[in-house]
């Protein structure tokens, strides 16, 4: 070992102890698959959001207070406006760097949600949040929370015409809850709408409240996903007692840390090269100003579309009034987020099952949570594209009416369309205990009433369900086979007759001969039928093999 | 590596017989340099004052060199394994649990002596806690009060455009719309109205506004009633408010009643006179809380 690393470790080792401890984490092994870097892609995107966050806070101006433009951008200049939306135009067209700073800011924030969403449903579907991972799937679908919360947040503060009419939709929001709601409003605004306070308010939750919580629970999230160790998908010699895949240092080391360099380059990318949020051309925000298309990031999506499906309804009674954003603003993502962070236990309370698990659940090999999965997530994407009701009609020239309707109806529609077809697939997929194994031959007999029976062959030295797989099946020469198919079938079934086949178990072949039997009409006769001729199988074909080549190529990942 | 024992034999643990590690090295060798020429080309770039997409690009080549050099070396130079090491039950064993249930009872009988002035920190400790977030949430804002229904018209505002000049009588054509705003408040966002002149349309009066519109102009708040957008497009040919935000649809000749979308609710009409010079002001505010509804309106 090099004398100054050893000198070090003897330092930091007398002072804190680190090697036993550190020793084991050099030695720990992480899983190696795809889907595990959803989570990482978040994590890294979170870290870039901080760096160019931070880099814009040197920058912008938290405050109302309004200005006339002198600034660069000579369409604006005369123009009144917040400090706030000058201080975004200084940034995106006087700081050095400052467009693409802002630009990998506002894709970062995008990139850093989509990647929670992607990394949520792999662990919904893989079953990765049973015991004992329920605590970290509580944390995470806080964090998940606090991401969407902050992404509007940093939306709305360069104040521009979108964003203020985002936040004026937001008063609304906040002042429908029952009870408290006009307090609350009044609480957070400082005042009735638009009031002075909100923009210097949301800069405070923005840079330091949220992420705050954001970077604890997430320091949280890790620390209890290393103590627990990651779960891994099943294959040949992973169990449920061991972890397989790259030890940390230095393979898991340099992917990862590669991999933080990789995420921030598309992002670089991005806000560099695809414009996002150009707030020079909505103008600043003005109260009684508004523009065509008014659409939040996509996270809000789901949330802007359910505003616009829900129908005309208000609850009025007792003098009290629950207005009709509360529905679709309040109580849907209350519901939304209240059941998606208890659905370990949720779930734990159908299935009563206390097992700890570390190994992951196949989608399809959970045919009964992959389908509600499915159908739910088709619900939320249904409200997502209801954001757009406005353009699509426009786009498609056809009246917003429709559009409406049409999605109102998919609302109620798809999903358990969506989760029926998902059943469907999953049970088609499904692994099957028994699957690919032969099941005895059997002599099918008719009676002279026309009667069928179907008796077990004598003498099958198998005696019933073979269980050596992958035997390679001969296909029946081509002439025996038609003449089975052709000669048997349906020439002699017109004539009604029924033919004798022959099929012999022995390595695995199976050959017909035409052997016709005696009978005439009225006669009975007796015809073996071996049960697995390929193709035989359901929706997919074969099943047995499929199966079976699957089951085997787990052992590559 | 103790705990850990390799699963599969890795030929990639051998490093003397692992073939075209040479090139990988040179390849890896190269991202780096790409990179460092980047990144050299990026400081050229804030030196010259910078550009966008340049300083985008040479952001992205400087980071990806570094990154997939970096993932390269891990996947084709380092060993994979796989290895295995055994999970550990996160469970403590009987024992511990014992222990700590013993040394938990230790201090509990300790505290649980005294319960009374256990009580009594609680009281305290609540009373603090409460009597802290008062002063809090009081400092957030003002109480709403009765400001959630009123705006700044009252009898005789007079009518006055985004740049401060009053609305005369002539001022609008058959089939225009402005938005107005009481004299002294233009920008304000509660008091937003939007005039429409609709024209020779059957304009159907609710019962008590007939004096409401005088020849053939109408007011109505300009803040939508369902999410409080404005209320900004004025479509001459069907005679309907559109709120851009979520798609509400207003029909002005029967004072702005919903007929399409989320809006729950007609648009308030403020009620308005012409004086004898022809400018046109407001009777009185509006009769009702104007924008999205709360809970403490539904018996005005």
């Amino acid at each position: 070992m090099n004398k100054r690393v050893e000198k070090t470790t003897e330092w930091l080792d007398e002072r804190l102890g680190i090697a036993k401890g550190g020793r084991s984490s050099l030695n720990k092994i992480f899983p190696d698959h795809w889907s595990f870097m959803l989570g990482e892609i978040a994590l890294y995107s979170f870290i870039v959001l901080l760096f160019t966050g931070v880099f814009l806070t040197l920058f912008y101006v938290p405050s109302t207070q309004q200005i006339i433009y002198h600034g660069s951008y000579a369409p604006l200049r005369g123009q009144s406006m917040s400090e706030a939306y000058a201080s975004t135009l200084h940034i995106s067209f006087s700081v050095r760097a400052g467009l693409v700073m802002r630009q990998m800011h506002h894709w970062a924030a995008n990139i850093f949600i989509a990647a929670i969403v992607v990394h949520l449903c792999r662990v919904f579907f893989t079953g990765s949040f049973r015991k004992p991972r329920e605590i970290n799937w509580i944390i995470g679908s806080i964090l998940l929370i606090l991401a969407i919360v902050n992404g509007f947040i940093g939306y709305s503060l360069p104040d521009d015409l979108i964003s203020g009419t985002g936040i004026r939709i937001a008063f609304s929001i906040v002042e429908s809850v029952p009870l408290v709601g006009s307090y609350l409003a009044f609480f957070l605004f400082g005042g009735n709408y638009p009031g002075n306070a909100i923009i210097p308010r949301f800069y405070t939750i923005h840079v330091l409240l949220v992420p705050a919580l954001i970077v604890g629970l997430l320091a949280a999230h890790l620390g209890i996903m290393y103590h627990q160790k990651h779960t891994q998908y099943p294959a040949p010699k992973r169990t449920n007692k061991n972890v397989v895949g790259t030890v940390f240092w230095p393979t898991y080391a340099l992917e990862a840390g590669g991999f933080f360099f990789i995420t921030a380059a598309v992002i670089a990318a991005l806000g560099g090269l695809v414009q996002i949020n150009p707030i020079w051309l909505y103008g600043p925000y003005v109260p009684y100003k508004v523009s065509y298309a008014v659409q939040p990031d996509w996270y809000m999506g789901w949330l802007d579309g359910a505003l616009r499906l829900m129908p005309s309804w208000e609850v009025v009674g007792f003098g009290h009034m629950i207005p009709n954003v509360f529905f679709p603003a309040v109580l849907l993502p209350g519901l939304t987020f209240t059941a998606l962070s208890l659905w370990p236990f949720i779930e734990k309370k159908i299935t009563k099952d206390d097992e700890v698990h570390n190994l992951c659940d196949r989608p399809r090999d959970n045919p009964w949570r992959t389908s509600l999965g499915v159908g739910i997530l088709t619900f939320y994407i249904v409200l997502f594209f209801a954001s757009s009701t406005d353009v699509l009609a426009n786009t498609f020239n056809t009246s917003l009416n429709l559009v409406l309707w049409t999605f109102r109806v998919l609302l109620i529609a798809l999903p358990p369309v969506a989760g029926y077809v998902t059943y469907m697939l999953t049970k088609e997929t499904e692994v099957v205990e028994e699957a690919g194994s032969r099941r005895p031959p059997v002599v099918i007999t008719r009676s002279l009433d026309g009667e069928y029976h179907s008796v077990p062959v004598a003498g099958d030295e198998a005696g019933g369900v073979v269980k050596e797989e992958f035997e390679p099946m001969e296909v029946p020469e081509e002439k025996e086979y038609e003449s089975f198919m052709g000669g048997v079938a349906s020439e002699h079934r017109d004539k009604d007759l029924v033919g004798v086949g022959e099929s012999s178990s022995k390595g695995g072949g199976s050959a017909f001969h035409d052997e016709i039997g005696p009978s005439r009409s009225g006669g009975s006769g007796i015809f073996r039928v071996p049960r697995n001729l390929p193709g035989s199988g359901g929706l997919f074909g074969g099943r047995g093999s499929r199966r079976q080549r699957r089951r085997g190529g787990q052992d590559r990942q | 590596m103790s705990d850990v024992q390799q699963a599969r034999k890795d030929p990639n643990l051998d490093y003397s017989s692992m073939t075209g590690s040479r090139s990988m090295e040179r390849f890896i060798g190269a991202l780096f340099v790409i990179s460092f020429l980047a990144t050299i080309g990026l400081g050229v770039t804030f030196w010259l004052g910078g550009q966008p997409q340049v300083e985008g690009a040479l952001l992205f080549v400087a980071l990806v060199g570094i990154g997939v050099g970096i993932v390269a070396w891990g996947k084709y130079l380092t060993p994979h394994g796989p290895y295995v090491q055994e999970r550990h039950d996160l469970r403590s064993s009987d024992l511990d649990r014992e222990a700590f249930y013993k040394s938990l009872e230790r201090g509990n009988k300790v505290l649980g002596r005294r319960s009374f002035l256990g009580k009594m920190l609680g009281v305290s400790l609540g009373a603090f806690a409460i009597l802290q977030l008062f002063p809090f949430l009081r400092s957030l804002g003002p109480v709403p009060g009765k400001s959630l229904y009123l705006t700044d018209w009252k009898h005789g505002s007079q009518l006055t455009k985004v740049d401060g000049s009053p609305v005369l009588v002539s001022d609008l054509e058959v089939g225009g719309a402005m938005t107005v705003f009481p004299e002294g408040f233009i920008g304000n966002a509660v008091d937003q109205v939007i005039l429409v002149r609709p024209g020779n349309y059957d304009i159907v009066t609710r019962p008590g506004r007939e004096t409401w519109g005088p020849q053939g102009y109408l007011a109505f708040s300009k803040v939508c009633t369902h999410a409080g957008c404005p209320v900004g497009l004025y479509q001459e040919l069907t005679q309907q408010l559109l709120c851009p935000c979520h798609q509400s649809l207003f029909d002005v000749l029967t004072g702005a009643t919903p007929v399409f979308g989320p809006a729950p609710r007609p648009l308030p009409q403020l009620p308005i006179y012409v004086d004898a010079e022809g400018v046109i002001r407001s009777q009185s505010g509006f009769n009702e809380p104007i924008g999205p509804g709360f809970w403490e309106r539904g018996n005005e």
